[in-house]
């Protein structure tokens, strides 16, 4: 017998079928009784690697304290995690993959905003619970997806009132060349004039830029009281290096939204970042019995080797717990049904303190605080409590739009 | 005034440095008509030779200005002998398997080294011109550069090994006719281009960010320069730095960075439409 590409394809079309009935049955049957799926989509290759990493370790360590607890509904919860090599098409791959083939019950993942953007809508298109769980720009409207990060008007708006406090009126703003960055400038700019202030000139810089010597005399001629940055990644951590080369370290002080997510102080010199502010929602000195903990209980499985433990860190931890607290309030894993247990505004107590979620936004209420850089360690200097999700509070209402799905540019 | 002096000492320091990031391609892409797209990687691969050595202990000066070169110089001998020794002659394959040798690298200093930034700090001072401040690191830089054109010079020009090295460059049959084995000197030559951009890896440690993937960063400028300087090795290389630096830093200071890197690259796609065999193809025929 000849076998012609038609035949061939119609048998092996046949036996496929055949070969995939037990599959299907199988997967039918676990649906309700087989373990609970959540899907985490992080960079642990290439350039965001050091940031995803203790990400998904404290989301192996939440999923972990879930287990030993017994499970969720009587259910063991089962970790499915890709790595997503830093590139934006395997975040589309993955996530129609979580989304359709391993069926999985709520993703965790995203790091850059341009990730998310990417993943957020073939969740909404697949119904598929969907959590962010780091600092953005803000903005994001979308019922499917919680958003567990800080956002500026729970951080910048700190943080420049406080360094203007003690420096002075005139500041200088650098920021990455991409949205994240531009956004971020924006917003430093209207605390600067909110609090009486003055922006001499805002630079962006590509992310490929490694000799500042230019800017340095730019920013030198402009004389300005602070420089505020939200500079981003390796090569412009060597803005840090020539600012202190120049000897201009001790002169013109620095704050930064960004300074210490790709652990900046422990890699410069202490002479290099003594005095640095920064403002996030969650620093690893942070000397609570549940922060000292959390770091314990994360270093003590990863070793030494464990890159810094930031907000980015302990949202995503506190991110699986609050879904599971949406899944024990619902009584069942179903995706509205979990919705509407977090949308009664749950509250989870983590590393930072109480995380609670604000039904109109699905952002949080969380704790931020104010820390400087002294020997290479973040020293925490002041606590803000409680601080609401101002910022897209002003453009979200999920209660009065529940189909709204947009990312918000926040008009400033 | 004093604003002037520090721009000046800007445009000094951007030509030095792209001086240093290209020398070694220059080399290797005219003598031996190589493309190596792994020379980010060997930059970087100077860069963590010098941070290792320095975290061990070692004085920083001596980690920048031998360890670094001499560590790359021998990994660059021993690619060539195991990959590009095979492809002479074939320029897209060497691009091809370079390219290939760059994923190797980034992936196996993230594997042994993590994917974190580390880093030395600098090792001089600041000092004040008027009411401005400068890195002394900036001098020292052009300095080295300035050295370092001067020692490819003085080897090329008075030197024996110079003479064959120029002879292999202008007829590799020729030279091997007359008792002279090209393969040894396109190894020799090849091992000197990558000591000399291992040399711009430490140099730069100090004051860049030290992460696997830094290479990158620097590539696109590295092969801008030698493009725009043609094949002439010290004079193309000193002409295009010249050119390119200067209007990288002074667009950077006048406009924002984001402009600074536009205009040099629009300048770049100019000189190449104007001048397509670059700068020395011109100006500088037949010289070094």
């Amino acid at each position: 017998m000849t076998l012609s590409r038609r035949r061939f394809i119609r048998n092996s079309a046949a036996g496929g079928v055949v070969l995939a009935a037990p599959a299907l049955i199988g997967s039918v049957a676990r649906a309700d009784d087989g373990p609970i799926k959540l899907g985490s989509l992080h960079d642990l290759a290439g350039p965001l690697a050091a940031t995803g990493e203790p990400m998904v370790y404290a989301i192996m360590l939440a999923v972990k304290e879930i287990n030993d607890a017994g499970g969720l509904l009587g259910r063991e919860v089962e970790l499915i995690n890709y790595d997503t090599q830093s590139n934006i098409q395997l975040y589309s791959q993955f996530a129609q993959q979580l989304a359709v083939r391993d069926k999985v019950d709520v993703i965790h993942g995203g790091i850059t905003s341009a990730s998310r953007e990417a993943i957020r809508p073939i969740f909404s298109r697949f119904r598929t619970l969907y959590f962010y769980n780091t600092l953005y720009e803000g903005g994001v409207c979308d019922r499917n997806t919680f958003n567990t990060g800080t956002t500026p008007a729970q951080t910048v708006e700190k943080l420049v009132p406080y360094a203007m406090n003690l420096w002075g009126k005139k500041a200088y703003i650098i920021a990455a060349d991409y949205n994240y960055g531009q956004i971020t400038a924006k917003w430093m700019r209207k605390y600067v004039e909110d609090n009486g202030g003055e922006v001499l000139s805002t630079d962006f810089f590509p992310l490929d830029v490694t000799n500042f010597g230019p800017s340095i005399s730019r920013i030198q001629a402009a004389e300005p009281d602070l420089l505020l940055s939200a500079m981003v990644g390796g090569n412009h951590t060597a803005f840090y290096r020539q600012w202190a080369a120049a000897g201009l370290k001790d002169e013109i002080p620095i704050a930064s939204t960004t300074f210490g997510l790709v652990n900046e102080p422990a890699t410069l010199e202490d002479a290099e970042s003594r005095g640095v502010l920064g403002s996030y929602g969650y620093f690893e000195e942070l000397q609570t019995p549940a922060s000292q903990a959390f770091v314990e209980a994360i270093k003590s499985e990863h070793g030494a080797q464990t890159p810094y433990i930031s907000e980015l860190a302990a949202a995503s931890y506190e991110g699986v717990h609050l879904w599971a607290e949406g899944v024990k309030k619902a009584g069942s894993v179903e995706r509205m049904a979990v919705i509407e247990a977090l949308e009664t505004g749950l509250s989870f107590e983590g590393p930072s303190g109480p995380v609670v979620v604000d039904p109109k936004t699905h952002h949080v209420t969380r704790n931020t605080f104010l820390a400087e850089v002294v020997e290479s360690r973040w020293n925490v200097l002041e606590t803000f409590e409680q601080q609401a999700p101002l910022d897209t509070a002003a453009v979200c209402d999920l209660e009065a739009n529940p189909n709204d799905t947009t990312h918000y540019i926040i008009d400033i | 005034m004093d604003i002037a002096i520090i721009v000046g000492l800007d445009v000094v320091s951007g030509i030095a440095s792209l001086v240093l990031i290209s020398a070694g391609l220059a080399v290797i892409f005219g003598m031996m008509k190589i493309i190596n797209l792994a020379h980010g990687e060997f930059l970087m691969l100077g860069a963590y030779a010098t941070v290792l050595a320095v975290n061990a202990g070692v004085n920083i000066w001596f980690a920048m200005l031998v360890i670094a070169p001499v560590f790359v110089g021998l990994v660059g001998v021993i690619v060539e002998r195991c990959l590009i020794q095979f492809l002479y002659g074939r320029l897209v394959d060497t691009m091809l398997a370079t390219w290939g040798l760059s994923l190797v690298i980034v992936g196996g200093t993230t594997m042994i080294f993590g994917n974190t930034i580390v880093g030395v700090s600098s090792p001089l001072g600041g000092f004040q011109v008027g009411a401005y401040q400068s890195s002394l690191y900036t001098p020292f830089l052009a300095l080295m550069a300035l050295f370092l054109m001067t020692a490819v010079f003085a080897v090329m020009r008075y030197t024996r090994a110079g003479l064959i090295a120029r002879a292999v460059m202008q007829n590799p049959d020729m030279a091997a006719t007359l008792g002279v084995n090209p393969a040894r000197v396109y190894m020799a030559t090849f091992g000197a281009g990558a000591a000399m951009t291992g040399l711009a890896g430490g140099l730069l440690a100090p004051v860049a960010g030290v992460v696997p993937t830094m290479g990158a960063a620097y590539i696109a400028k590295a092969f801008i320069t030698v493009v725009g300087g043609g094949t002439s090795v010290l004079w193309g290389l000193i002409s295009a730095s010249g050119l390119f630096g200067f209007i990288n830093q002074i667009a950077a200071f006048l406009t924002t960075p984001v402009f600074g890197e536009v205009i040099l690259f629009i300048a770049a796609v100019i000189l190449i439409r104007l001048l397509p065999t670059g700068i020395s193809g011109r100006f500088f025929k037949g010289r070094l």
